[in-house]
């Protein structure tokens, strides 16, 4: 029973840790694509970007790990802007095919130039001492870092919610995903709150990949593997919505965690069997709205 | 009429050059390694071991003999590109000797080509116990999971009695799960877990706390060398298991050298069985690491994969001067199958004619700190040549 | 030429659709050290083909057509290293059967949502194959892949040999059977609805037409071609590997296929032909920038260039006839 409990409590910990990841990255996908109707397959690009930016600023710049997770943040959303300005603003209007085929034509170059400029290798993080080793609570050992992931990822995703659910810019977002049609009338400049919706989720992303490098290996085909797991946060949480890909992405973490411990023989081969049967029971996800 | 003399030059040196013995020979060998993907660390490794090799040695070749290196990227374990890559090394670039390989599954789709085209080939890292048998123009140099594996599990039997095995999810990793636990078995110990995770970068973390979870003596480990060993270590370290006294096993490939600095104090102490080792004494592998980082860089370390490469080119070499440049299969075959070396970095080494496959030395080494950097200190040579054990264990 | 399809189009073979099987044959004799290249072409040019089918004509995005092929190609290859059924007619019937079969029950699934769901679901479906191929490694070799496939033979007599001859001509065979197969059914009225679902899937449910039966055919047949397709590459290499599934084999697909133009029955001809040549070229020499390149190309053909390679020269040609 004592190890039956134990294996519990570890399994939630690491499930939420992972979940926590999942989400903080996911949340700017399902904002872009239930905001701008776009269907950004390349969002795992700003992670993994987010991920090396981190890297590079510890081993290579030696510079102190806040800074570097805000640097990913704001290095990230900076890159998006352009990005977005540049090439995503004019397929808005395009096929859903054609959105596809241009993201993945993202993904392919920006693992090209991951491979280029790290080699092909996942990267290993240096993390700075206080937050190495173990942490003793309630009796039992866990991982510092998994711990600070936790809790840095609920304060990020608190500000996120007071954001949007408290703040003018919070505001024109629901409207605008509400009916974007509408909020145009009304005057909402919806060009520049694309822009900047954008360059929040992505820079979130950047943090999240950052954050999340020691679970998920900053590599470059980091965008292909890891598309799934986004795509099924925002899809079965439901597009647009912020509380639904947080329950996904907990529900996620914890079954592919569990998945690992009990039945790692079968992988995630639950996770997948999972989401086609709740995308078949709601097609529009947990919490999204039916079209 | 008068002959010009420019003209009765010209014949003569004509004469000359078409009368001179065994002109130009030139061997093609072709290096099939893992340029790109998930195996490019490895692939890296085996690349660094034959150039030097074939650096260090170029005076050695027979007079007017050349060798031409041909190398192709199997992109990772792909064994349909290896499989394409080695058809056209011998249909279009026509190499009469193949080498390197770093994948198991690769070398098994190269196999049917070799046996077909009657091309050898020496392994310089594949290790999968069976693959050798799949074509008579197969061969090994570099070692194979069990040679490690099951003296490591007669050995632990003896210090700790509950075991927990992890290994990744592929066949060298079954190869090595299964020799442990049969070797720890036999000593008497008690194997009380075993887990297989999941070749394509892992987070080891939740793996790693279940076993905790389990509480063994010690825990075995294989993970396919490169960032994944650092990845596992970490996962050890971070997971306080080393206070929990769980004594980290396992084959060289969890520590090995190019990637053990980076693992940090959490390596020390672990205990390994290995064919090779960099820190090793014998002045063999003294100018061999010397020459090594005076090559590639006073910081790097060459690992076990280097040591497969050069000793798989210095078997084709010997083939080589043995033949005079002319390279006839069988014959290169038979040469390959007895070929002994006392001077390899890792010691003696030779090949068993019978299974064509690799005769090592094993050591057991610990990680210490030697002069301020860690390193896997050779503590005792467990056997001067072990045969590949699941063959054997077949036999009987 | 994008030249109008469906029932009422003129389906007399052009003569410019005699040019890829005279290029075809004339390689097969000048190029004999380029034919193991060439019938991963023709795998490729098959697999398109199916892709197009789906995408191109009927207008349905997936991301998870890999399943199929890998579905071909692990069947073949279980047949053959684990039951020792060698015969190559048996596995090509088995394959096909068996990624038609996979698309008839995903499709027969999938085709009742639209949009983020649909999408997801068809990557769902190849993400869930491959978890399979990874974890029964008893059946499948996992993350070794199966090898010891063999060949048999074909009728007794084609053995598949070293130089891929053979090989070849056996893919060449049955990528023909295959155009013939997709062009029948784009130039008939059952291609002439599939294009009216793609443009305006409204208007054809107000007609009358059985949207959803007729995407659900077009999608199992597709998933066939696409098995026929893994079959080959299964008995071209004597080989199946992880790499046969999943999403990036899936992207890679409609990177050829958007390369040589979409929705047109040689876009799928010329964009896999031009890949993997460029590929086996400069993938060699400058394996990076190969990759930025495909990515780059991609890009700018959504952005600028919508028709593909085909695309570009339609307006080449136009321009030459001095027509608007």
């Amino acid at each position: 029973m004592d190890a039956l409990l134990s294996s519990l409590v570890s399994v939630a910990f690491h499930g939420v840790a992972y979940g926590m990841i999942l989400y903080v990255i996911s949340v700017g996908l399902s904002v872009t694509m239930g905001l701008m109707g776009f269907t950004n397959l390349a969002h795992g690009v700003f992670a993994m970007a987010g991920g090396y930016i981190l890297v590079s600023a510890l081993s290579r710049f030696d510079l102190p790990f806040p800074l570097a997770l805000a640097l990913s943040f704001v290095l990230v959303a900076a890159v998006s802007v352009v990005l977005e300005r540049l090439l995503y603003a004019r397929l808005y209007g395009a096929s859903e095919l054609e959105q596809v085929l241009f993201t993945i034509g993202l993904i392919f170059m920006s693992v090209a130039v991951a491979r280029m400029i790290f080699g092909t290798l996942q990267q290993p993080v240096e993390l700075p001492e206080s937050l190495k080793g173990p942490l003793a609570l309630f009796g039992r050992e866990f991982p510092i870092y998994r711990v600070f992931l936790i809790v840095f990822s609920s304060s990020m995703i608190a500000v996120l919610w007071f954001g949007v659910e408290r703040t003018l810019w919070g505001a024109m977002v629901r409207a605008a995903v509400d009916n974007r049609a509408m909020a145009q009338a009304i005057g909402i400049n919806t060009k520049r709150l694309f822009t900047i919706t954008f360059a929040v989720g992505s820079g979130l992303a950047g943090l999240g990949g950052a954050l999340g490098a020691e679970i998920i290996a900053i590599q470059p085909t980091y965008p292909f593997e890891q598309l799934v797991y986004f795509l099924i946060v925002v899809s079965v949480g439901g597009m647009g919505s912020l509380r639904g890909p947080f329950v996904a992405a907990l529900l996620i973490g914890v079954t592919d965690t569990a998945c690992k411990y009990w039945l790692p023989q079968f992988g995630a081969f639950f996770i997948y069997v999972a989401t086609i049967g709740l995308l078949l029971w709601r097609p529009a996800g947990l919490f999204g709205k039916s079209a | 009429m008068r002959i010009p003399a420019s003209f009765c030059m010209t014949v003569a040196v004509l004469a000359m050059a078409w009368a001179s013995p065994a002109a130009a020979q030139t061997v093609k060998i072709g290096l099939i390694s893992s340029y790109s993907g998930p195996g490019a660390a490895q692939g890296d490794q085996v690349d660094k071991g034959v150039k030097l090799y074939m650096k260090l040695h170029a005076d050695k070749l027979p007079p007017g003999v050349k060798v031409e290196l041909i190398t192709r990227d199997d992109t990772g374990p792909n064994g349909d590109v290896a499989k394409r890559v080695a058809q056209e090394l011998i249909v279009r670039d026509k190499v009469q000797i193949l080498t390197g390989v770093v994948w198991t599954p690769n070398m098994a789709a190269i196999a049917p080509l070799t046996a077909e085209a009657k091309v050898p080939f020496v392994s310089a890292n594949a290790s999968g116990a069976k693959v050798v048998g799949m074509s008579p123009y197969m061969t090994r140099l570099s070692f194979t999971l069990c040679q490690s594996a099951y003296p490591l599990g007669q050995w632990a039997a003896k210090k700790y009695k509950r075991a927990y095995s992890a290994v990744s999810d592929f066949a060298p990793g079954h190869e090595a799960e299964g020799c442990f636990v049969r070797g720890f078995k036999e000593g008497g110990g008690e194997v009380i877990g075993t887990v297989r995770i999941p070749l394509a970068n892992p987070d080891f973390v939740p793996f790693m706390q279940r076993i905790k979870d389990a509480k063994p003596d010690a825990l075995f480990a294989f993970n396919p060398a490169g960032k994944q060993a650092t990845a596992m270590m970490k996962a050890y370290g971070d997971l306080g298991m080393d206070k929990a006294n769980i004594k980290y096993l396992g084959t060289g490939d969890i520590t090995t050298d190019e990637e053990l600095q980076g693992m940090g104090d959490a390596a020390l102490g672990v205990i390994t069985v290995h064919h090779y080792s960099a820190a090793a004494d014998r002045p063999a592998n003294k100018a061999f690491v010397a020459a090594y980082k005076k090559e590639y860089g006073a910081d790097l370390n060459p690992g076990f994969m280097v040591v497969g490469a050069w000793d798989a080119m210095d078997a084709i070499y010997t083939a080589i001067r043995a033949q005079g440049g002319k390279i006839d299969p069988d014959k290169t075959m038979e040469i390959l199958t007895h070929y002994k070396s006392t001077t390899s970095p890792r010691g003696p080494v030779s090949v068993d004619p019978a299974t064509r496959d690799v005769i090592n030395p094993e050591y057991l080494r610990e990680v210490r700190k030697v002069g301020g950097k860690l390193a896997n200190v050779e503590l005792e040579t467990i056997t001067n040549a072990i045969k590949d054990p699941l063959k054997e264990f077949e036999k009987k | 030429m994008n030249h109008p399809v469906g029932y009422a189009a003129d389906s007399r073979l052009r003569w410019t659709e005699y040019l890829p099987w005279i290029v075809a044959i004339a390689v097969f004799f000048l190029l004999p050290n380029y034919l193991s290249l060439g019938a991963r072409v023709l795998t490729f040019i098959l697999f398109a083909l199916s892709l197009d089918l789906i995408v191109g004509y009927a207008g349905i995005v997936t991301l998870g057509h890999a399943a199929f092929f890998g579905t071909g190609a692990y069947v073949a290859g279980i047949l053959s290293a684990k039951l020792g059924l060698a015969d190559p007619i048996l596995q090509l019937l088995a394959g096909a059967s068996a990624a038609g079969l996979l698309g008839l029950v995903t499709g027969a699934v999938i085709l009742r949502t639209h949009g983020l769901a649909q999408l997801m679901l068809t990557l769902a479906v190849a993400a869930v194959c491959l978890e399979i191929a990874n974890k029964a490694t008893p059946v499948t070799g996992g993350a070794d892949g199966l090898s010891g496939v063999t060949v048999a033979a074909i009728f007794g007599q084609f053995r598949f040999d070293m130089y891929g001859r053979t090989a070849y001509l056996w893919c060449l065979a049955l990528v023909f059977a295959g155009w013939w197969l997709v062009r029948r059914l784009i130039y008939s009225p059952f291609g002439a609805s599939l294009t009216g679902i793609r443009e305006n899937r409204l208007r054809m449910q107000s007609i009358g037409a059985p949207v959803y039966l007729r995407l659900l055919t077009v999608y199992t047949i597709a998933a066939a071609i696409a098995g026929v397709a893994g079959v080959l590459l299964t008995q071209t290499n004597q080989f199946v590997g992880l790499n046969v599934l999943g999403f990036e084999p899936s992207g890679e697909l409609l990177v050829m296929l958007i390369l040589g133009g979409v929705g047109r029955l040689y876009g799928a001809f010329v964009g896999p032909l031009v890949f993997l040549i460029a590929q086996d070229y400069l993938a060699r020499q400058f394996p990076e920038y190969w990759y930025f390149g495909i990515g780059l190309i991609l890009v700018l053909v959504v952005l600028f260039a919508r028709g593909g390679i085909l695309g570009i020269s339609d307006a080449l040609l136009r321009r030459v006839r001095g027509r608007t």
